[in-house]
């Protein structure tokens, strides 16, 4: 326990952030053009970090595996932002931000991280108008809100349902720019494979060049890691193809602790799973949820029929509808939590009320286009609608849309202390893969603003702290004996997987593998499941270094290699989930054990026990990791049992 | 569904490329575009025929921009506004053949196969295709009140996901819709006018470097946009352009 430090500022929890900042040290212009940074990723926290560094003066070197940064997977966010700018006069403020943050993650993040990331908020949305990005707004110029779930008050901005791709083209723009002025060198179609620690500190990083398949050496003087969460361990998931855990992996097995990997989002509102060649889920706005209602039959003999294809869901009258949102959680209805909503969705399939393949529960416009029109949830949701279509060749404004839960954002992550370094000096971790924020379940709309915090405004201030300690530090030449270990590392890594000439493309692979995860680790966990899973994913990872089968060579574009790499980091991954899951002794947020609910199936926490964030340090191949204990105090909230019912 | 296909292969940059025919059978009519040729690749490396077909992709939900194929002489496909990863094979009938090539223009080489380096239009985006803000110091966000109408336009062309199907419809090989919807963009906004005319001056200047070719209004791009950005925005931008030149 005594290991963590997690350097929260004293003083009043208002304060913390502007005494830190008022306090910490700075590094003078003349010496900023002296550091280099790698960043590693360009989505909405490395893009925001990189353009912000190079601006103040650091020689950035920014990573990513896509053609273009603009590609990265925050692109793909849709529903909006949130600040609390209370605009709409509707009672926001920091402090309610704070708490509901606070509440929706379940009393299982720090107070200190998450005020911080309140008082931020509002200067996003700030720089984002500037940096030009279109936002919704009303007749009268100004900027337009919605709600989201697990809020009473409509704090998020949006830009149609394309808020992620807006943000981020504005980050990327302002990383151009700097690319136009030679603050940021761009590294595209690059995957950093490896990290190089000299005299124990963060100095560099091993890429693998995606398109001649060379490998090259990266000097730092700091290594920032932005490459989003790990979703994709359970092969189907809302996330891109090639979101991956290998860069947070590798920092992992050299020596950063990895926080609450057990902590998974499953977003309950995606379009069901239909064939067996999926290749990834597509999530449906959260903020449909505004407007649409989540229902399905409340006889039994009814579902049977829909899923029998006799009977179609506008057969259903009114009072045969179950609208277990609203019945089951009053105040918030079908604006409850993410988890919330998985879970009571899970349970009216679990129970044989699902539609469609008998996984499904229905989201459901025609209220809102009666009540609004057809103009405007077309004007709100467009671009969803056309989506949902194309996928499903069925017209959302005429049938309700099928929904069902799917693995879709991690709150775990890469552990970090209040300046958002990781255990390893000199190496930071921001946005997704980090587990600073959200506790043990993220609100919707909140991975944006986290995103942006950690890249604008806190890693930009926090790193100096560290940075001016090195301004003397000269460029290392990338010749030093760390690099050329670290090198080895990942040729013999390499070399490895493409003679293991086996039977078996990596794709079957990770598709029985996620299956396994999503059966085990998945929505609902037991004791029993997760020493299963222990034991099989142990086998499944011997096999996969003996069974796969890698065509083509290693210096090309080689995508099965690509995959092969991250595969074989999720599977060493989903035993740590599992084991994080085996320990957590409680049911809290997206981390849901069947042996601790209440009697009406609610999810039951252990204060007195889990209230802690779970940061597990690697020991070695085939040794158990160690657990360590960072206390979670909270001093300005009152823990409480959520409930979303009153 | 069973199918023929055509497919270009080219070990890299510098060999010559050639089509390839393949079959795939037993295809759900709900299957991707792309998630057939999962199951093409998945045949060649279980069955260890040859090389699986390199293609780009990310997020398979229409928005990063990074798939796009030239599919039986049409970017993205027969469908209308949608991505090669959001064409479903229900568009395609059993027995059909499909020709599938890589965007073809010289500002976008062959990496591989369907691969090709689109790197052009991020360089177009560093001439200019910005609002030269610095993190920090800007002003409250409601302090610059934009009309709903133009921000929605505003909106229209910032919509562009870069995939390039533009330059690839077009018989020039003219980026003129994809710069335009960023110029477009931020002429439409009042924090985008004060370098309204740099901004237009320097990023045509980097695209006629870069050899993209000359618009002459075929309207191709518009019909070939999956996220269908009009003309209008290359009218405008046109405006944009001689108002910067005479001033
Ligand atoms: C479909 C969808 C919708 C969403 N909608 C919302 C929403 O409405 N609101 C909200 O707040 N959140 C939303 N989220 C969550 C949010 O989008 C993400 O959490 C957030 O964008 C992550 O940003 P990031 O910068 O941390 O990482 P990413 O955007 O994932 O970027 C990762 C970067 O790292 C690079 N990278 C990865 N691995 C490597 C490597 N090994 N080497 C080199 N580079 C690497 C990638 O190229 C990329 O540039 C949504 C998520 C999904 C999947
Ligand atoms: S893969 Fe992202 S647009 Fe097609």
């Amino acid at each position: 326990m005594t290991k963590l430090n997690s350097k929260i500022p004293q003083g009043p929890l208002a304060d913390k952030w502007t005494n830190y900042k008022a306090t910490q040290r700075l590094v003078n212009p003349s010496n900023k053009r002296k550091l280099d940074i790698i960043v590693v990723g360009t989505g909405l926290a490395g893009a925001s970090a990189s353009a912000s560094l190079a601006e103040m003066g650091f020689n950035v070197k920014a990573f990513c595996y896509q053609d273009s940064p603009r590609r990265a997977h925050s692109i793909a966010a849709q529903g909006g932002i949130n600040a609390a700018k209370n605009y709409p006069n509707d009672g926001d403020s920091i402090y309610r931000l704070f708490y509901d943050t606070i509440k929706g993650g379940d009393y299982r993040a720090r107070e200190a991280n998450v005020h911080r990331l309140a008082e931020v908020s509002n200067l996003i949305i700030d720089q984002c108008v500037a940096q030009g990005v279109p936002f919704a707004r009303e007749y009268g110029g100004m900027l337009d809100n919605r709600s989201f779930g697990g809020a009473q008050v409509s704090r998020t901005f949006y830009a149609r349902g394309q808020t992620g791709q807006q943000l981020l083209l504005g980050a990327y723009s302002a990383l151009m720019r700097q690319v136009h002025s030679g603050g940021v060198k761009l590294y595209t179609r690059h995957e950093m494979l490896n990290l190089v620690i000299v005299d124990g500190k963060a100095r560099g990083i091993i890429a693998r060049n995606l398109v001649t398949g060379e490998i090259e050496r990266h000097f730092g003087h700091a290594v920032v890691i932005a490459t989003g969460g790990y979703g994709n361990t359970f092969f189907l998931s809302t996330n891109a193809m090639g979101s991956n855990v290998s860069a947070a992996w590798q920092i992992f097995k050299k020596g950063a602790y990895f926080a609450n990997p057990a902590y998974v989002q499953i977003h309950p509102t995606c379009i069901p799973v239909h064939g067996d060649y999926q290749s990834k889920l597509t999530l449906m706005s959260e903020s449909l949820r505004n407007d649409g209602r989540i229902w399905v039959p409340k006889k039994k003999e009814d579902a049977e029929a829909i899923r029998a294809g006799k009977l179609k869901p506008t057969d259903i009258k009114e009072e045969d509808r179950d609208y277990y949102l609203e019945r089951r959680y009053p105040a918030f209805g079908n604006l409850v939590p993410r988890d919330v909503a998985s879970r009571a969705a899970k349970e009216r399939c679990d129970a044989g009320y699902g539609v469609g393949s008998g996984l499904a529960v229905y989201l459901d416009f025609s209220d809102a286009i009666n009540r609004l029109g057809k103009h405007v949830v077309e004007e709100r949701y467009g671009n969803l609608f056309q989506m949902y279509e194309k996928i499903v060749d069925d017209d959302p404004y005429k049938t309700p849309m099928m929904i069902y839960p799917a693995i879709h954002y991690t709150m775990g992550g890469i552990w970090v202390d209040y300046e958002l370094m990781t255990s390893i000096p000199g190496l930071y971790a921001i946005g997704e893969a980090n587990f600073s924020d959200h506790g043990a379940n993220r609100l919707g709309a909140s991975a944006l603003m986290q995103g942006l915090a950690d890249g604008y405004f806190v890693l930009p201030y926090t790193i100096q702290n560290y940075l001016a300690d090195d301004i003397q530090t000269p460029r290392m030449t990338t010749k030093e004996k760390e690099f050329d270990a670290a090198e080895a590392e990942i040729t013999s890594r390499i070399d490895t997987l493409m003679n293991i000439n086996g039977k078996h493309s990596v794709d079957s692979y990770h598709r029985k593998f996620g299956l396994k995860m999503w059966d085990l680790v998945g929505m609902a966990r037991n004791k029993e499941g997760l020493e299963e899973a222990l034991s099989t994913f142990k086998e499944m990872r011997e096999s996969f270094w003996k069974d796969i089968k890698i065509p083509g060579k290693k210096d090309s574009l080689n995508p099965e290699l690509e995959k092969a790499n991250r595969v074989a980091d999720f599977i060493e991954l989903g035993e740590l989930m599992a084991r994080d899951a085996l320990q957590r002794q409680e049911s809290c947020g997206g981390h849901f054990r069947e042996e601790f609910q209440t009697e009406d199936g609610e999810a039951q926490r252990n204060d007195s026990d889990f209230m802690f964030v779970g940061a597990w340090e690697y020991t070695g191949e085939g040794k158990e990791p160690i657990l360590h204990k960072e206390e979670l105090v909270y001093e300005n909230i009152k823990v409480a049992q959520r409930n979303y019912k009153k | 569904m069973d199918l023929t296909l055509k497919i270009w292969r080219q070990e890299n940059a510098a060999a010559k490329g050639r089509f390839e025919t393949y079959k795939v059978t037993n295809i759900s009519p709900d299957c991707s575009f792309l998630e057939m040729l999962d199951i093409l690749n998945q045949q060649m490396i279980e069955n260890q025929i040859t090389l699986p077909v390199c293609f780009d992709n990310d997020c398979r939900e229409g928005i990063c921009g990074m798939c796009g194929l030239y599919i039986n002489g049409r970017p993205h496909g027969p469908d209308k506004g949608v991505t090669t990863c959001q064409l479903h094979m229900r568009k395609f009938k059993n027995g059909d053949t499909i020709v599938i090539e890589p965007w073809r223009a010289r500002p976008f080489p062959v990496i591989k196969d369907l691969v090709v380096d689109r790197s052009a239009f991020d360089k177009i985006i560093e001439a200019g295709g910005y609002i030269s803000v610095s993190t920090g110091g800007v002003p409250d966000a409601n302090s610059i009140p934009v009309p709903k109408k133009k921000a929605d336009v505003a909106m229209d062309a910032a919509a562009c996901i870069g995939c390039g199907a533009c330059v690839a419809s077009c018989k020039n090989a003219s980026a003129m819709l994809f710069v335009s919807a960023k110029v477009s963009h931020f002429a439409n906004l009042p924090q985008g006018k004060v370098e309204a005319k740099e901004r237009v001056k320097n990023m045509v200047a980097k695209m006629d470097e870069l050899g993209f070719g000359n618009c002459t209004n075929t309207g191709a791009c518009e019909a070939e946009c999956p996220k269908e950005i009009s003309i209008s925005h290359i009218a405008r931008m046109n405006r944009e352009f001689f108002a910067a030149k005479i001033l």
